[in-house]
């Protein structure tokens, strides 16, 4: 918080007026315009896959997880850093989180959702997901638990719900305000049914915080075990390049790493756009730096670790599968890789470059790219040439895998323009608690 | 003691600032009142404790109990399929692997333990509440934005409509009034 005029009534007139009072801007109606039609190019191309089967997809023996898995992880370790955001930092007391929490936690939900198409598709008869949940049936079969798929089922479906739940959770005291601030009827009668009659009592904010605090400490390690259950999906394979122990802090780092990327994509337009300097300061864009540059060297070292793990570990198949990415036909994408995730980043050790709104947005899309980067060579690099030199092969991706993936990033836009233009995308009341006249001076009392 | 004629919920004070009506809430309890509730746009510690709150609650037992019984839920679900309804052999290897069957368990715990935390809030809390009286005190709307509110129920013991509004009157509210039901 820096501007000194910044009372209880004026930050809930600014972040509230966005929503209710403010024309909407015309990049809005633009910007989700271009979303909304990369929606529909997703709703086309699933529509083709329903119809044609995944041989529309560049996905073949040997390479039988291309796009689909790729952008499933990638998706789900960009919905990370809200979840970091809004719980793990909550629990460490960092108050700067409280400007960006809101916009980071519909930034997991949304990735979430993008994520959650993914697998279904990859089924091949998306038709029939509800076969991977345990329920009785007249087939007489069940799930097999002892696979990191189903794992997953779980885990990411909890991981949505929660997620859904804790974003609820913190709008709720907000969507009152909005409920007593609109002038009308229809937007009283919905922001209303949605604030459940919040009035604000003293007995409901004890509970309230305690609830808060509660999800905050199951969010924490719920967010773990998600993307490590992600990397499981490798490491309990016998694949040369997916079968390591680091796979799992590895990948959790890698998330948070995407994540912070992307809330900084995000930030950095909408505080320019709307006038939120005052809220999301150079201070929130310095930190968010700083946590980029700490997870980006963990994946860094992950990248080395899993080189000095080929080489002695003295599997053959292990050493080739690092030259195979070094030197192999995809080895341009692996020097991107480091380009992007090792070497790019390492500007943010100068306070100058992470001041930089500009500079730090280039260094985003850098990273988000690398992270895709970084699931293609670990996925398409690995199974593209394993065990035997007779059943090797190439992946090439057709041009349905990227009206999917674009889709996917319409999808991804199209709920966030959403998201921005009818929810306050910072958490009205925790800025209340950090403004001076929030508080409490008691005359002659301690 | 209630009034004739119009049932009155109670009398609510309004407050500028934060620490005023901790004060008031202080003072309140100090001269006796229980049955009240605070009003304000923003989570206030000191309001809790002032009011007489200094436990968490019933919820994070709650909360355990939940997440024990979905753990518990989980696990038995995979062991029932794996061993009793559905036991596939995998070269000989125990059906009841039970180290396979802790994700899925850590997983169903902290959802069920979510679960009761956000439903469990809510349910004590006595919400979704659309209506409730104390909508009907003037200013009530900007409890949502900058203003901070008092209200002694008239449940209370000690509640008399004029010597309760005397008593507001005396901790420097910016105005008292009476709240029909």
């Amino acid at each position: 918080m820096s501007a000194p005029d910044l009372t209880l009534r004026t930050v809930t007139d600014k972040i509230s007026s966005i929503v209710l009072k403010r024309r909407t801007p015309a990049g809005w109606y633009l910007g989700f315009a271009v979303s909304f039609s990369l929606l529909m190019l997703l709703l086309y191309s699933v529509g083709h896959l329903m119809i044609r089967g995944v041989g529309i997809w560049g996905v073949t023996v040997p390479v039988g997880w291309g796009f689909d898995i790729i952008n499933f992880v990638w998706w789900i370790g960009i919905g990370h850093a809200g979840t970091l955001i809004s719980a793990i930092l909550l629990l460490l007391r960092q108050e700067w989180r409280t400007s960006i929490n809101r916009f980071a936690e519909a930034m997991t939900l949304f990735a979430v959702s993008c994520a959650a198409i993914y697998p279904v598709l990859h089924m091949g008869r998306p038709w029939l997901a509800y076969w991977m949940l345990p329920y009785p049936n007249t087939m007489g079969i069940w799930p097999q638990f002892r696979s990191p798929l189903v794992w997953d089922v779980f885990a990411v479906s909890t991981y949505a719900t929660v997620s859904m739940m804790f974003w609820f959770v913190g709008l709720i005291p907000d969507l009152a305000t909005l409920r007593d601030r609109s002038k009308h009827r229809a937007t009283q009668i919905i922001y209303g049914i949605l604030a459940m009659g919040w009035r604000g009592s003293a007995a409901h904010w004890h509970r309230y915080e305690v609830a808060y605090l509660l999800l905050a400490g199951l969010s924490t390690p719920l967010v773990l075990s998600v993307h490590t259950g992600v990397s499981f999906d490798f490491a309990m394979s016998v694949i040369p390049g997916w079968h390591a122990t680091i796979f799992p802090p590895y990948f959790v780092a890698g998330a948070i790493y995407a994540g912070f990327a992307m809330v900084l994509l995000l930030a950095i337009p909408l505080r320019a756009v709307y006038g939120l300097e005052d809220f999301i300061t150079l201070r929130h864009l310095q930190n968010m730096a700083k946590v980029m540059l700490a997870t980006g060297l963990i994946v860094a070292y992950g990248y080395l670790m899993e080189i000095f793990f080929a080489w002695y570990s003295g599997n053959t198949f292990e050493r080739f599968m690092v030259t195979n990415r070094i030197r192999g036909p995809y080895a341009v994408l692996w020097f991107a890789l480091i380009l992007c995730n090792v070497l790019a980043p390492q500007i943010l050790w100068w306070r100058k470059a992470r001041s930089s709104p500009a500079l730090l947005f280039a260094v985003s899309i850098i990273v988000s790219i690398g992270m895709w980067l970084e699931r293609f060579v670990i996925i398409v690099m690995s199974l593209h040439r394993d065990f035997l030199t007779s059943s090797w092969g190439m992946y090439y991706p057709t041009v349905w895998d990227w009206a999917t993936f674009l889709g996917t990033i319409g999808l991804f836009l199209s709920l966030l323009f959403l998201f921005i233009r009818f929810l306050p995308m910072i958490s009205i009341f925790e800025m209340r608690t950090i403004l001076p006249e929030a508080e409490v001076k008691e005359a002659g009392h301690r | 003691m209630r009034t004739m004629g119009e049932r009155v919920y109670g009398l609510i004070a309004e407050f500028r600032e934060p620490g005023a009506v901790v004060a008031a809430a202080r003072r309140a309890r100090e001269a006796g009142y229980t049955r009240m509730d605070a009003y304000s746009p923003f989570p206030i510690e000191e309001l809790a404790e002032a009011l007489g709150w200094r436990t968490r609650g019933r919820l994070p037992r709650l909360v355990l109990v939940g997440g024990l019984a979905g753990a518990a839920a989980g696990y038995l679900l995979q062991y029932y399929a794996s061993v009793i309804a559905y036991p596939v052999n995998v070269g000989g290897r125990p059906f009841h692997s039970w180290p396979s069957f802790i994700p899925i368990a850590f997983e169903t715990g902290i959802l069920f333990a979510a679960l009761t935390a956000v439903l469990g809030m809510l349910a004590l809390n006595g919400l979704p509440r659309p209506y409730h009286p104390v909508f009907n005190a003037p200013n009530f709307a900007l409890a949502t934005t900058d203003r901070f509110f008092l209200c002694i129920e008239a449940a209370d013991s000690r509640f008399d409509l004029a010597r309760t509004r005397q008593f507001l009157e005396t901790l420097n509210p910016s105005e008292v009034s009476e709240i029909a039901y």
